[in-house]
């Protein structure tokens, strides 16, 4: 196999060994961008020049024996999180020329850790999609089957992810951005613990539920990304004082009697019945492992849609206010201010982006906050205590990870209230501020991955991983590459 | 009709911390603009706001001296509007759960003490600040952006322009005793807008008020308000109504003018800040606070008048800025007679400190050496009058008041014999004047002091010239 086709496990210990040089990883990589990315579109900046620089600083650091983890590993970047002097649009038109003069936290991390920086991919403008249909720039294919979408708003870096087009990446996960769109695309995402990874220099949509998590080709590579990722910032508040463990040190371990939760309410009418299938043969085999399938009741989950688009929308009203058009990033000309911010925002901003604003704007308004944002929150306690609930009698909860395989390009998006449906296993674990996995559990007749998500306590990733490793060691979905 | 005024006030008072309330920057004032920014106070994407914790200490602090309930738990919320100056298109601002509630300060009007209650005090980022020179541009100085005020909200107990202006002196002696700002309101550290109505006297229920912004000297707190009443007075007389909006102070034509309605009124939005976690006060830090709380304004103004005997004037007067109570407390200590210091300081130093607009710990007379000039009127070494003069010299050169009197010859003369002399000589070198006096001219008895102490250039001892030239003429 090429070396843009294994994970970072593997190239690591090829590395250590001096098997491979920082520089021909990074041109196996480069080449199979050369090849597929006309096809995938998975980018919204390449930084080959960056990259060969960061790669040739990796193998002098190596030569002098002080390589670190990430030394020499290609991995591309959401362009919602911030990288200093690399532009950082967020797909969207009124950012297309900004560039940071400061690193986020996770990418501070990552250069401290060795990592070679291969590019920024592209997302749902603002992170508001589950297709990659609302960028502002391009719309990425699915590397299973191009005339589909990649899922959303992580779908550049998990195609990216799926077409070697790097060995792993960083995505943002609002309500399923990062789970939905690495289960459609066939590899690994998690969306780790509210707080346990640094949003700072992750460009906001809606703070109370957003997190930057890792997404790979193997369960494994999940674990190590996360261990540079996470831990406490000073720089975010909301990053939380806890300590961090080494989430490799679970893997491997066995589950014998670990309980798996089974929530009724997940498997519901209209369901795709390959998905539905392929998650109940998941279960039979966590079970031939060992573990415990318990039947589980997530009672509020009716709810979770309805609240998430009511606090999401009014956190972000807020939080996309400031581009104005008077500091950075795109200004239409004005008769006077008033008419400058307005033709900024209209210009600048996409569809579904102005929808938001305005349902978040209407959510806050004086006489309707208490019957909206105020119930929603209040709904929000209501689902966090159906999971304190549920991890009494269960280690962890398995789910489907989308009610669909990904769907044709164009199918969903003239309706968002369908579109916004596609996120409907995943918004609740935001809600409730609990980590969650979705890893590959098989394919539907047609080829396209399908994947399961699995749900843990709060600041228990070591158990979700340990679950994971279990399962994708003893199933061969993870192996599959799509054929481009 | 008689009418009565209800007043309340909310005041920004900006925090004197070395930087801003949610990042490193510095908030040094009068800096070049934009000097004093980064990333995170001018709203780039992505950053996040870190509360910094000697703002929070500020305002606990400044609770705690307006016998404020600190709250257990308290969060900041997001206030949202578009302006240039406000990089964020939100501020950040508390709004449901402030740190401090319900507190009071006590103000004294012609000598009563009345209880003007605290509703709140919240923190919140300052706004940059809107340059407008003229031409097609206008310009954004962020320096300013997020340096932490403390919006202070009265309750509607204040009942007169007199009562406000009290008020906003006592606040600013709070804030100043506590270090917590230097109260400074032509450089806008600290900013007061009211609410103002009037109803019928003895009413109870509150008139519709108008909310007075921009009142942004000490001297205008008391004109806005009486202009805001009169305007609303008038109005009502006239059969109008009182419209509920808010007014801008135009100092340089002393009236208030209307700047939006009720309906033109901002919708803020306020929710929740998911950016900062909630503030969860510690009770043994609070302790820790509460315990290095200086004396504050009015615990010492009663200490004045009860350890000292001070009229309940004096002491406000005294008490007013920390380092002049301070002053006074010093000399005291060194031996003087409380009244007399009060005296001393409240027209003589106070007056010669005005004139230069000196403060008073950049004086070049110390407290120790009043209260030895002050031990030689006593000791009627020198007069009243002579230590005036020596009291002007002290305060131009910072010498002993015995070294001015004794390098000057300026010693009181208090020997009966020579007093006399010179009383003496005066009777027989105005003959006219004597035989005016005693045939009933009584008010000539000052000619005839006067030109002792012209003789004696004005060293001789009052008193004992009073008494012997009305012994000397009445014979």
């Amino acid at each position: 196999m090429e070396l843009s086709g294994l994970g970072i496990h593997d190239l690591i210990k090829m590395r250590d060994k001096g098997e491979v040089s920082s520089g021909e990883i990074l041109d196996s990589v480069y080449g199979r961008i050369d090849r597929v990315e006309s096809k995938v579109a998975a980018y919204v900046t390449l930084t080959r020049d960056e990259a060969l620089k960061m790669a040739a600083k990796a193998d002098r650091e190596i030569a002098a024996g002080r390589g670190k983890i990430l030394s020499g590993i290609p991995i591309a970047i959401k362009d919602n999180i911030c990288t200093k002097g690399i532009p950082t649009t967020c797909a969207s038109k009124i950012l297309h020329n900004f560039v940071p003069p400061y690193e986020s936290t996770v990418t501070s991390r990552l250069i401290e850790a060795g990592y070679v920086l291969t590019g920024k991919t592209n997302l749902d403008e603002f992170a508001m999609g589950s297709s990659t249909e609302n960028s502002g720039f391009h719309t990425t294919r699915n590397p299973w089957d191009t005339e589909r979408i990649p899922g959303g708003s992580s779908g550049g870096s998990t195609a990216a992810v799926a077409a070697d087009e790097c060995i792993a990446a960083l995505g943002s996960d609002t309500g399923g951005s990062i789970r939905q769109p690495a289960s459609l695309c066939g590899v690994v995402g998690m969306k780790p613990t509210y707080g346990r990874v640094s949003r700072y220099g992750l460009v906001a949509f809606a703070s109370s539920l957003d997190q930057i998590g890792p997404i790979t080709k193997n369960v494994t590579d999940c674990a190590l990304l996360l261990n540079v990722i996470s831990g406490r910032d000073p720089l975010d508040s909301t990053s939380a004082p806890i300590d961090v463990p080494d989430f490799m040190a679970d893997i491997g371990k066995d589950i014998k009697g670990l309980r798996i939760g089974v929530p009724r309410e997940y498997f519901i009418e209209g369901m795709d019945p390959e998905v539905e299938e392929a998650v109940r043969a998941a279960v039979r085999k966590m079970e031939s492992l060992g573990a415990v399938p318990v039947e589980v009741s997530l009672p509020h989950t009716d709810y979770a849609v309805a609240t998430y688009y009511v606090l999401a929308t009014s956190e972000a009203s807020s939080n996309l206010a400031r581009y104005d058009g008077v500091k950075y990033g795109f200004r239409a000309e004005g008769r006077d201010l008033m008419d400058m911010y307005m033709k900024s925002r209209a210009e600048g901003f996409g569809a579904e982006v102005k929808r938001r604003i305005m349902l978040g704007t209407y959510t806050l308004s004086s006489g309707y906050y208490d019957a909206y944002y105020k119930k929603a929150q209040q709904v929000r306690t209501l689902i966090k205590d159906d999971f304190e609930k549920v991890f009494r009698d269960a280690d962890l909860v398995l789910t489907p990870t989308s009610p669909t395989p990904a769907f044709r390009m164009g199918e969903k998006s003239d309706d968002p209230l369908k579109m916004y449906l596609a996120d409907i296993f995943t918004i609740s674990v935001n809600l409730a501020g609990v980590p969650g996995i979705s890893i590959p559990c098989g394919f539907t007749r047609d080829n396209l991955p399908i994947g399961l998500q699995l749900i843990g306590r709060h600041f228990d990733e070591a158990t979700l991983l340990k679950a994971a490793y279990a399962y994708e060691q003893s199933t061969e979905w993870h192996k599959r590459k799509p054929a481009l | 009709m008689k009418y009565e005024a209800v007043i309340g006030l909310e005041v920004h008072a900006q925090m004197l911390t070395e930087t801003k309330i949610f990042c490193g920057c510095s908030t040094k004032f009068g800096s070049e603009p934009n000097t004093q920014t980064c990333q995170i106070c001018i709203g780039m994407p992505g950053v996040l706001p870190v509360l910094n914790g000697k703002a929070l200490e500020f305002a606990v602090r400044t609770g705690l001296a307006t016998h404020c309930r600190i709250s257990e738990y308290s969060r900041f919320a997001r206030k949202n509007y578009f302006y240039p100056d406000l990089p964020k298109g939100y501020q950040i601002s508390q709004y449901e759960l402030p740190i401090c509630e319900h507190g009071f300060v006590e103000i004294v009007t012609d000598g009563d003490v009345r209880k003007i209650g605290i509703t709140r005090i919240h923190m919140e980022e300052d706004a940059g600040k809107n340059i407008h020179e003229g031409g097609v541009y206008s310009f954004v100085d962020l320096n300013r952006a997020g340096v932490p005020l403390m919006e202070i909200v009265s309750e509607p107990d204040i009942r007169s322009p007199r009562e406000a202006s009290e008020y906003m002196k006592k606040l600013r002696a709070i804030l100043r005793y506590l270090g917590v700002c230097d109260g400074n309101m032509e450089e806008g550290s600290l900013r007061c807008d009211a609410n103002v109505s009037i109803r019928p006297a003895g009413q109870k229920e509150y008139g519709t008020r108008a909310e007075v912004k921009n009142i942004n000297s000490f001297r205008f707190v008391e004109k806005a308000l009486e202009y805001e009443i009169k305007r609303q007075i008038q109005l009502v007389g006239g059969g109008g109504k009182v419209v509920q909006e808010t007014r801008l102070w135009d100092a340089a034509r002393g009236m208030t003018e209307s700047m939006r309605s009720k309906e033109e009124a901002h919708d803020y939005r306020y929710f929740p800040e998911p950016d900062l976690v909630p503030i969860a006060v510690d009770g043994k830090w609070l302790d820790e606070i509460r315990a290095s709380l200086p004396e504050l304004p009015d615990a010492k103004r009663k200490r004045f008048v009860g350890d000292f005997g001070l009229p309940e004037y004096d002491a406000d007067l005294l008490t007013s800025e920390r380092p002049v109570a301070e002053w006074f407390e010093e000399v005291v200590a060194a031996g003087a007679q409380p009244k007399a210091a009060s005296n001393w300081m409240m027209g003589e130093l106070m007056r010669l400190l005005n004139e230069e607009n000196r403060p008073i710990d950049e004086c070049a007379i110390k407290p120790e050496q009043l209260a030895s000039m002050l031990r030689l009127i006593d000791a009627g070494t020198i007069s009243g009058k002579i230590a005036k003069a020596v009291f002007a010299e002290m305060y131009r050169t910072g010498r002993d008041a015995e070294a001015i009197v004794k390098e000057k010859g300026l010693v009181q003369i208090s020997d009966q014999s020579e007093i006399e002399k010179a009383v003496d000589d005066v009777i027989a070198g105005n003959p006219n004047e004597v035989g005016r006096f005693r045939a009933g001219e009584e008010k000539l008895l000052g000619f005839f002091v006067g030109q002792v102490m012209k003789k004696t250039k004005g060293k001789a001892n009052p008193r004992m010239l009073n008494d012997l030239m009305k012994k000397k003429l009445g014979g």
